[in-house]
């Protein structure tokens, strides 16, 4: 009896939010003016992997994979991309990558050296951090193939970023995007420069 | 009765589904549907996020030859099992082992190899 009573509830329960977030949805969708339209809801970052819309729902595999929030609970925050601020996190030592596949503790060789490279337009100018960039990769990962290892003999654009080029062949797809400027054009310019 | 609930309850569940089903992909997560779709299997996804919490990008991208463009490694089942590309963690010794295909074979059928994730960098550099 009690059963059943708790059966009836729960289902109401369940109807209930099922049709709230439907309802939620479906109006956020039908209404052509809502605010934020293309913008990803909190609600939606880092969806598990059964509702994220790639992973095949009804596949086994799919419900023993790690949600992304799960691992995420402790680390740093950004405003994009994975919502994790991962320079911060493996700086902090809250995430310790293996830089060795089998030696747990294997160090890595950090390379504390900052490039600064002057744009042309308005922004500020860039500052390249190797000390960051060599937490996590290898030297040869960028040179020679990506960046040559010589003073102004790297061109670089935005255009060629965004191509998929340059910085773009992790920023954009793996590492935080090229929306957050600020990132990365982060030393002001002079102020008696005309 | 119990089954009509229960059919309900799944019919339900699909019509909620559908509105979600718009939600988006992890940011990194790599669809990878080169060979797989040939050979009537779900297309891989392999989750950046999950892995460079457990190793550095150049473990994968250096170490064991990944190349930094979605399909453009050349993985095969066959090159798995003996011990390259995935296969060198994925061997049941570093990482559970290839007998537990969809694990990574997870991916809805019919998705293009590619970057998902959303603020994804464009053009011919992008695979």
């Amino acid at each position: 009896m009690i059963s059943l009573r708790t059966r009836a509830i729960t289902s109401i329960g369940l109807l209930a939010s099922i049709l709230a977030v439907f309802v939620h949805a479906a109006v956020a969708q039908d209404n052509p003016n809502a605010f934020n339209r293309l913008m990803k809801p909190p609600s939606e970052r880092n969806a598990p992997p059964e509702s994220d819309g790639i992973h095949d729902p009804t596949a086994d595999g799919t419900l023993m994979l790690q949600p992304p929030q799960e691992s995420f609970a402790g680390l740093p925050k950004s405003r994009s991309g994975n919502y994790v601020n991962w320079s911060k996190a493996i700086e902090n030592e809250l995430v310790t990558p293996r830089s060795d596949i089998h030696d747990p503790d294997a160090q890595a060789i950090v390379f504390d050296l900052n490039i600064i490279r002057e744009v042309k337009g308005s922004m500020p100018d860039v500052v390249y951090p190797h000390k960051q960039h060599t937490q996590w990769l290898d030297c040869s990962n960028c040179h020679p193939a990506i960046f040559i290892p010589m003073k102004g003999a790297n061109q670089i654009s935005m255009a060629s970023i965004l191509m998929g080029e340059k910085c773009g062949v992790c920023h954009g797809k793996v590492a935080f995007p090229v929306s957050e400027c600020r990132r990365c054009h982060s030393k002001p310019k002079p102020v008696d420069q005309p | 009765m119990k089954r009509f609930l229960k059919s309900k309850r799944l019919a339900l569940l699909v019509l909620v589904a559908l509105p979600i089903m718009v939600a988006w992909a992890e940011y990194g997560d790599v669809v990878i549907n080169v060979r797989a779709k040939g050979e009537g299997m779900a297309p891989v996804i392999f989750p950046h996020w999950f892995h460079r919490v457990r190793f550095q990008c150049s473990v994968c991208h250096v170490d064991i030859g990944f190349k930094t463009r979605a399909g453009g490694s050349g993985i095969t089942m066959d090159k798995i099992s003996q011990g390259q590309f995935c296969g060198a963690c994925h061997n049941g010794e570093i990482a559970w082992s290839v007998e537990n295909c969809d694990f990574c074979h997870s991916g809805m059928p019919g998705l293009e190899t590619g970057i998902e994730g959303g603020h994804k960098t464009a053009g011919p550099g992008y695979y």
